[in-house]
């Protein structure tokens, strides 16, 4: 709040009415629903659900699929924020660095961005398919017998490629304007200090950037949590089978082909409540990074 | 002794600097082109085979030369009927993904900004909950509540409508934080000044904060843009009516073609379809690249 601010009451109420409505309709509510039904079991031909206390979440314990899908999950979520950070940061040094072509190289390394995931998807199976795609063409000519939607680990690997592809242009952007953000008297006094190039990035560089690189991995864990949803429904083809899945594919497959809302909401806070840790880890830091600089 | 062998690297540097810098250039240019190309070439390869007949595609793949179908895949991916209807084609999908790309857009900065303006400028007791309630939703995305969502809107009766589509999007509160730090940034000056010369907060909000918040508004505009024409999951959901798919949305029909498998697909059509449902976000995004990189670095922070 300003210092100087306006004294009215009504208009404030008023402006904030909007905002306020729709998330108490479109985001509590549901939420609150979520949370609720987790805890009854529903009947399928939607006749009423009984109370069923914690079943649906000793379920998913103890269900088979569902924890296939969790260490999908970790191991999907470690390799695509892994790859894509490496690569973008390594992208982002080289274009920081290069004075000719500079921005021509940041339109051609971040226009990806604005392409809907589904529709990474639809290109990823294109080029990864069963019997013409040409990635699958160029691994037979290795001798790789790769086969989409078949293999539980080539199906994966698909899905790991695409995800990995569709986010450098994110974390290459954030990284490039961090790097862009360091003073140029410490690049300087660098140079003086440093002749070779790889210490002078691990010692000075690194560190400067690492309230970027460690914001980026919130938002890439975040990213391969959620937002690959559409690559991976499209690679799947929206048959989902014995294919590898996402958490939040999950949620999605049970809830509304397998018509479990108790199991699916149960999913549903699961997650939630890995997307609050991830939050209070990510306040926690920023924090100190304010303290600090 | 450290400091003796850091000179000598350095008087080795110095002594053959042109030669030694130009291959590191080379190298870092080796570099970005191989990231350029990555980037390009799969999408490069979609466009090139908009251009070819199915069996081709069908038996080689996708190609990296250009034949003579593309007026042909184009023509049939946006003006020729499809679905269990036969009742959307892409004309019509190109036209709702701009309707959900742009009305999402403008009621998120409407929305985010009268929100935004309320809790920043007014003395208010509960504006320290209002802050709390709208920065929870920045917590869990759609997708994490998306079986209640579905069930909230079916009951509100608002499935398969623009309403129903757009509006639940907006309950994030994205917007609203960015024009919040916005706002806190503005001088005080300002406001005193306004005040003294007997502004009112509407008057003020009009004639003030809104011409200062261009560049804001054109960055915030520029992102919500894309992130509305590329949702998927909730215009699946939302929307079992085909004149009300979006260009994403319809993605899913091509794929579900494919998983069927029983005639050849119509794999030109459906990379020409591809190609559309990229090019305004893209272009977007490339010709107001300055507004969009200082939107999305400053928003999320």
């Amino acid at each position: 709040m300003k210092r100087a601010a306006f004294g009215q009451i009504g208009f404030p109420i008023l402006l904030l009415i909007p905002q306020l409505v729709i998330i108490a309709i479109f985001f509590y509510w549901p939420a609150g629903y979520a949370i609720q039904s987790s805890f009854y079991l529903q009947d399928p031909f939607g006749f009423g659900s009984t109370y069923v206390g914690m079943d649906n979440y000793t379920r998913l314990t103890t269900s088979r699929t569902y924890l296939s899908s969790f260490w999908f999950t970790v191991i999907f979520t470690t390799l695509v924020t892994f790859f894509s950070l490496a690569i973008a940061l390594l992208l982002a040094v080289k274009a920081d660095k290069v004075i000719r072509g500079a921005k021509t190289y940041r339109t051609l390394l971040m226009w990806v961005y604005a392409i809907a995931p589904p529709v990474a998807g639809l290109m990823g199976v294109m080029l990864f398919d069963q019997s013409r795609g040409n990635i699958t063409q160029l691994l037979a000519s290795f001798g790789y017998d790769y086969r989409l939607g078949v293999n539980y680990w080539d199906t994966a690997a698909a899905m790991i490629t695409v995800s990995i592809w569709k986010q450098i242009p994110v974390n290459f952007i954030f990284f490039l304007s961090g790097l862009q953000a360091i003073p140029r008297s410490v690049r300087e006094a660098a140079l003086i200090d440093n002749a070779s190039g790889s210490s002078r990035f691990w010692d000075i560089t690194f560190p400067l950037l690492a309230p970027t690189g460690f914001f980026l991995l919130i938002i890439n864990i975040t990213y391969a949590l959620f937002d690959t949803f559409g690559i991976v429904d499209t690679i799947v083809k929206g048959e989902p089978g014995n294919n590898p899945m996402t958490l939040v594919y999950r949620v999605f497959v049970d809830g509304f082909r397998g018509g479990d809302l108790g199991g699916s909401s149960a999913q549903s806070v699961v997650l939630m409540v890995l997307v609050l840790i991830l939050t209070v880890v990510q306040f926690r830091f920023l924090e100190r990074r304010i303290h600090y600089t | 002794m450290a400091d003796i062998t850091e000179s000598r690297i350095e008087a080795q540097s110095t002594a053959r600097p042109a030669k030694r810098i130009k291959w590191e250039h080379i190298g870092d240019h080796a570099i970005l082109i191989a990231g350029a190309l990555l980037m390009l070439v799969p999408v490069f390869m979609i466009f090139a085979s908009s251009s070819w007949d199915d069996i081709t595609l069908h038996r080689e793949g996708l190609q990296f030369g250009f034949s003579d179908d593309m007026a042909n895949n184009y023509n049939a991916a946006l003006f020729e009927y499809g679905g269990f209807t036969d009742s959307v084609n892409g004309v019509t999908m190109l036209a709702n993904s701009l309707i959900l790309g742009i009305g999402f857009a403008i009621g998120k900065i409407i929305v985010g900004m009268m929100a935004a303006y309320a809790i920043v400028y007014f003395r208010l007791r509960f504006a320290t909950l209002a802050f709390w309630m709208i920065f929870t939703t920045l917590l869990l995305p759609l997708e994490v509540r998306i079986l209640p969502s579905y069930e909230v809107i079916t009951w509100m009766n608002l499935g398969n409508t623009y309403t129903g589509l757009i509006v639940p999007l907006i309950a994030s509160a994205t917007a609203t934080f960015f024009f919040r730090q916005f706002f806190m940034s503005v001088p005080e000056e300002l406001i005193e000044a306004a005040r003294i010369d007997g502004a009112g907060p509407v008057k003020f909000f009009i004639d003030i904060l809104v011409p200062l918040s261009q560049t804001m508004i054109a960055a915030m505009f520029i992102i919500m843009f894309v992130f509305g024409w590329n949702q998927y999951l909730w215009p699946t959901l939302i929307t079992t009516d085909e004149s009300l798919f979006t260009l994403v949305r319809g993605i899913r029909q091509i794929m579900q073609a494919y998983a069927d498998g029983s005639s050849t697909p119509e794999y030109g059509e459906a990379a020409a379809l591809a190609i559309i449902a990229m090019t305004p976000p893209v272009l977007v995004v490339v010709f107001f690249q300055s507004w969009f990189v200082k939107g999305l670095t400053e928003s999320d922070k």
